[in-house]
């Protein structure tokens, strides 16, 4: 089955990246846009057709190494 | 004294850092990649060299962390033996777990190639007992990365415990963390483990060892790990 993982900084975390995006958006006059974060996705493939078994296997990848937990959160999204 | 210095794909400070080593020591290290499983028998110090180790692929210094080698480093460590992790070194020594905290993107973007003006905070561990307590220091730092962050009760526990070995500091000798070059907090370049045998620091005092080129502060870091094991 397929999943996406979503990988965020905190929220108390500063993103300079975000911020720096969000004043080129400014600058380019695209209206409306209050705050950007940046983040990361991942898209994966596994071997299984379980969702529990996905579930399992993404927040073990998220946990070793996929996300710092220290200043990132996960999220997984099961496609199917 | 015999020293490892680990090499990853990516890394390119590690002859530096060999080459002071060799100066200040006598006996050349050993290089040791990062796929082995094994330090070599007998190893004191092992340095985790500055450079891009896996092109800083997904965070910087998260891959390397979890390299073979790695699980030998974290026995080391343990034992009590002495590791010195120099910028990308550091990132990966926080990305393993030896140390708390993490190494982000500076707070103004930039990469900075230059000069840093460093207090030594204290003397009394194995890599700063030749310099004196406060003294101020000139390393050069070159990072992207090297904005030092942790949640509140980590460098709270990292200031009482006197943790923060290394800071940066302005001309006049005192910090300013709002002005502090790459945003780390509490102006943090450089922190130790709580038995204070694992050091991490963004600045390259390898760099600062030989006249030829000019200053020569960071030979007593060196000089301080030599001093330390001949003592133990």
């Amino acid at each position: 089955m397929k999943a996406r993982v979503l990988v965020t900084l905190k929220s108390a975390v500063l993103d300079p990246q975000g911020k720096a995006i969000e004043g080129a958006l400014r600058s380019l006059g695209v209206p409306g846009v209050s705050s950007v974060r940046q983040g990361k996705v991942f898209d994966v493939e596994l071997d299984t057709s379980d969702p529990a078994k996905a579930e399992a296997t993404l927040k073990d990848a998220c946990e070793k190494l996929l996300a710092n937990t220290v200043i990132e959160t996960y999220r997984i999204e099961l496609v199917d | 004294m015999k020293s490892a210095v680990l090499v990853f794909p990516g890394s390119n400070r590690e002859g530096d850092v060999a080459r002071a080593l060799h100066m200040v020591s006598g006996v050349k290290p050993a290089m040791v990649w990062h796929a082995d499983t094994a330090l070599p028998p007998g190893t004191d110090l092992v340095v985790l060299p500055g450079g891009f180790s896996y092109g800083d692929y997904l965070r910087c210094g998260a891959i390397a962390a979890r390299a073979p080698i790695m699980e030998a480093v974290r026995a080391h460590a343990a034992r009590g033996g002495l590791v010195l992790g120099i910028c990308n070194g550091f990132q990966i020594l926080c990305e393993s777990g030896l140390l708390p905290g993490v190494l982000v993107r500076n707070a103004r973007l930039r990469f900075i190639c230059r000069e840093a003006l460093l207090k030594v905070e204290r003397n009394d561990t194995p890599f700063t007992r030749r310099y004196a307590r406060g003294a101020i220091v000139r390393y050069p730092v070159a990072h992207g990365e090297g904005n030092y962050t942790a949640d509140a009760a980590t460098l709270k526990r990292l200031e009482e415990e006197g943790r923060v070995l290394f800071r940066y500091v302005m001309p006049d000798g005192h910090r300013d963390d709002a002005q502090v070059l790459n945003g780390a907090a509490n102006s943090i370049a450089g922190i130790v483990s709580e038995k204070l045998n694992v050091l991490g620091l963004m600045p390259h005092p390898e760099n600062h060892v030989d006249p030829v080129v000019g200053p020569t502060d960071g030979r007593a870091l060196f000089e301080s790990i030599v001093g330390a094991l001949e003592k133990a």
